[in-house]
């Protein structure tokens, strides 16, 4: 098994690397820099600009110095949660602990990319498993009842429900909670990301639309389960229903939900660009995709290579957990 | 017989999920806000601010966003004034100049210090301009001080000793500014953030002062001499700043706390307002004018605002080098029509260039109507269009510039039957095409630093780096360079008048309105007064406390 990991995660060091040397290159062919300003600057000015980001070298040049940059230079995951700015809670502190140096950012001079997606990514990530739980939550015992009731009402409710979840989109879902929970029945904020209940409406929001893909996979899995003959022996044998779900049943059939949960989990945390910002969410889902607007070179290769890394590693480790629910599949 | 099963760890990731969940949410940095309509009787304006600044160092960033909370956090030589127009003194409580109006003299007052104790002096104005000069800081409003003699020459690397500009302290209250000619609206242009002094002792502990972007400016080390200070800073969720207790005139202050919302969704602000997360916003989302207009007009705020929204034609490109296919595209276009039906928030239709406010009136307008355009359009060898190759209007991608182009398509088609395309750019590709003159038609917008027509008029020098049309004209810019040494102010407006009947006359662009700046404002915030260019004098902004009848 630990080969089997091994060798998956070796595989993954030439992806990342014509990752970032695909977006390096790009960001720089596309039309507008980062200097690029409604009020135009004098030239002198913007070769100033250029020098005090490294931008005056040759591209060959820039290219090695930010492949050097990126190169893990040690190893001391111990040091990952060194306090950047001393105010008592951990950062994720990637240039102490693996030597990895992302840049200064181009739209906010006083942040490198490096404290910028330490502060940033707790917040996707909480946004992101909140809703992740939320999904399962919701998905899997939904998914099963419409399983174990297949064709009566049950199952025609709970299969309509996941369509709606699954066809309404996050910015129409997230204003309509926001309208009716927050504005109406003010039980919470319209949006922020401060206090706990904060939490409750965005994860919802995400949540559902997950919770419906989870629902339709769950189902199909465990219907295709449920007609197995070793399913056969133990109903033969007088288990219950309910254990027959649960201890035999529910392992194969959540084989489907387990293989969507890899890249969901990385659409999830990468995707909510839209979630944050209808809840004015401080995460990096946003800085995503406003970095390459603003042509920040530094912050879209940083993030580009996290989202890069996060994906490459949950498709592993979905290899890995489908092997563990299924040692068959190891061989394939 | 095989071992049993395990029992299906489902529950297992589930809880491993949750439990990572509340883990991840133990790092994530989050500061609790004081909420609005708490109770205590500490006066807190929450404020809407358009997006996350890009820095809180006066000398570094451009952005509207960035100026409105640099004027809580420090203060130049003149301040806001309470009505919103004109000048109150700042860190200077007076001032004079020469006869030639080439020498101005500060007299900074005694009492003006710095957040952490220091006393302001003119020297840290001195060494202030210096570092925003300085070739290698690359800040990109630097040339808003090149009024000053050598202050050009020494930002591009001409001029290496300082001591020769135009900048002087005779001593710790008295600065000097010796300028290259005449500028009738210096004391309006001081009062951008570009000429802000700031604390040079606490920028040299955190780096090298001519780098941009060391940490001097984040919260517990800024040091600003403005109504507040720097409190929290956490990015994208808030900024507070509470009230100095070092400013000269903290007496005079109201505000206890000002919470910056940096919301970039117009749609989310909208409802944080309605949820009473927000005491004033930033805009208003275009759809929602009318509703509010109509139920609530008492939190609806309109005001004009110094800008102008234009079309720029490309003079490089045939058949927009005739005159009168230029002039009979202006003429054929209901202004009204669009402010009333598109952008709804009663934008004023412009006829001529130059915003009619800071004392300017125009001489001249666009005269003519459909009838005209057509005419022109026909004598120009296009009659009804025919033969006119087909034009497009590039602008930015935005669903309320794709309305007016829209509109606009449509009223050329109707009534000069002249088809135009739309394209849409992403905002730095358009900004791109604009600079390099790659199109026929392209939206622009231009708002005044200063309220000024100056500034305005300088647009459309030639080559000049903001004009993006080819148009040249010397006797234009001879005329623009001559109105800075005139001493009377009657006969400087004249001479903007004649500028701006040039470009009446000559059609360069197609001015179609003048902004509006539109807020949504809680009736207990009080002294928001109108300002042309939409600086907030955050010292006299009060806010009434929560009525005890209303309760939590």
């Amino acid at each position: 098994m630990l080969r089997f990991i091994f060798r998956r995660l070796l595989e993954t060091i030439p992806v990342l690397l014509i990752i970032a040397s695909a977006t390096f290159f790009m960001l720089r062919l596309v039309p507008g820099g980062p200097f690029t300003a409604e009020k135009a600057v004098s030239k002198e000015i913007l070769r100033n600009l250029q020098a005090h980001y490294g931008m005056d070298k040759p591209l060959p040049a820039q290219y090695a110095d930010y492949l050097w940059d990126i190169t893990p230079k040690r190893f001391a995951p111990w040091r990952l949660f060194t306090d950047l700015d001393r105010n008592e809670s951990p950062d994720f502190d990637l240039k102490a602990a693996f030597g990895i140096n992302l840049g200064p950012s181009f739209k906010y001079p006083n942040r490198t990319v490096n404290e910028i997606i330490a502060d940033k990514l707790p917040h996707s990530l909480e946004l992101g498993l909140w809703a992740l739980a939320v999904a399962l939550a919701l998905g899997v015992p939904l998914g099963v009842l419409a399983a174990m009731r297949k064709n009566t009402s049950v199952d025609y409710a709970a299969s309509t429900l996941a369509m709606v979840g699954i066809c309404v989109p996050t910015f129409v879902m997230g204003p309509l909670l926001v309208l009716f929970f927050a504005l109406h029945l003010r039980w919470f904020n319209a949006s922020g990301w401060y206090f706990a209940s904060d939490r409750v409406l965005p994860a919802a929001t995400l949540g559902l639309v997950y919770a419906a893909y989870v629902a339709r996979l769950t189902r199909g899995g465990m219907l295709e389960v449920l007609n197995q003959d070793y399913i056969r022996t133990a109903r033969a044998k007088g288990a219950t229903e309910t254990r027959i779900v649960l201890r035999h049943a529910l392992r194969g059939g959540l084989l489907p939900v387990v293989t969507f949960l890899g890249p969901a989990i990385a659409g999830i945390i990468s995707g909510s660009f839209v979630i944050e910002t209808i809840f004015q969410i401080p995460g990096l889902g946003r800085e995503f995709v406003t970095s390459a607007f603003n042509r920040d070179y530094t912050l879209v290769s940083g993030t580009g290579l996290l989202y890069a890394g996060l994906i490459v590693a949950l498709n592993r480790a979905v290899d890995v957990v489908q092997v563990w629910l299924s040692p068959r599949l190891k061989f394939e | 017989m095989s071992a049993p099963l395990q029992p299906r760890p489902i529950l297992f990731p589930f809880l491993a999920l949750t439990l990572a969940a509340l883990l991840v949410s133990g790092c994530a940095k989050t500061g609790s806000t004081p909420a609005p309509n708490a109770s205590s009787a500490k006066k807190i304006l929450h404020v809407g601010n358009g997006a996350e600044p890009q820095d809180l160092d006066p000398q570094v960033t451009t952005g509207v966003t960035e100026h409105h909370l640099l004027m809580a956090l420090f203060e130049g030589l003149v301040a806001e004034h309470p009505s919103g127009e004109g000048i109150a003194p700042g860190v200077a409580e007076s001032w004079e100049t020469s006869s030639d109006q080439l020498t101005w003299t500060f007299h900074l007052r005694a009492n003006a210090k710095w957040s952490n104790g220091d006393p302001v002096t003119a020297h840290d104005f001195i060494r202030s301009y210096q570092r925003i000069l300085t070739p290698v800081f690359a800040a990109e409003y630097s040339y808003q001080l090149y009024v000053v003699e050598g202050a050009e020459d020494f930002n591009k690397g001409a001029l290496t000793d300082f001591a020769k500009t135009g900048f002087a302290a005779l001593d710790d209250h008295t600065l000097v500014l010796r300028l290259v000619q005449p500028v009738p609206y210096l004391l309006y242009a001081l009062r951008h953030t570009s000429w802000f002094p700031v604390h040079l002792p606490t920028i040299e502990k955190f780096g090298p002062t001519d780098r941009k972007g060391s940490a001097w400016t984040r919260a517990g080390n800024l040091v600003g001499n403005g109504p507040f200070i720097l409190t929290k800073w956490l990015p994208n969720q808030a900024i507070t700043v509470d009230r100095s207790p070092t400013y000269w005139n903290a007496a005079a202050v109201k505000l206890d706390t000002i919470v910056f919302h940096p919301v970039e969704d117009n749609n989310t602000e909208e409802r944080m307002f309605r949820s009473g997360q927000l005491d004033v916003t930033e805009t208003i989302p275009t759809d929602k004018i009318d509703t509010y207009r109509r139920e609530h007009p008492e939190l609806l705020r309109l005001d004009p605002f110094y800008g102008t929204y234009y079309y720029n034609l490309n003079l490089t490109r045939p058949p927009l080098d005739d005159v009168r296919v230029r002039r009979a595209l202006a003429l054929a276009l209901d202004r009204e029509a669009i402010v009333k039906t598109i952008l709804r928030a009663g934008q004023e239709p412009a006829y001529h260039f130059t915003p009619p406010y800071a004392g300017y009136t125009p001489s001249d307008k666009l005269t003519g109507g459909l009838a005209e355009a057509r005419r022109l359009l026909a004598e120009a060898g296009y009659p009804e269009g025919k033969g006119l190759r087909r034009l497009e209007i590039l602008y930015n991608t935005s669903e309320a510039h794709k309305a007016v182009a829209e509109a606009v398509q449509q009223m050329w088609r109707t009534g000069l039957g002249v088809e135009v395309a739309l394209r849409n750019e992403e905002w730095k590709v358009y900004l791109d095409s604009k600079d390099n003159l790659a199109y026929d038609i392209c939206r622009a917008g231009w708002i005044g630093d200063f309220p000024d027509p100056h500034g305005f008029l300088e647009v459309f020098i030639s080559g000049g780096g903001n004009n993006d049309t080819g148009y040249a004209n010397p006797d234009y810019d001879r005329l623009l360079k001559s109105a800075l040494g005139v001493p009377d102010q009657t006969a400087r407006m004249n001479i903007y008048r004649r500028l701006d009947s040039l470009l009446t006359r000559d059609v360069p662009e197609i001015p179609l309105y003048f902004y509006k700046r539109v807020h949504l404002i809680n009736p207990r915030v009080q002294n928001w007064v109108p300002n042309i260019i939409d600086n907030r004098g955050w010292q006299y902004i009060d806010i009434a406390p929560v009525p005890a009848s209303e309760g939590d």
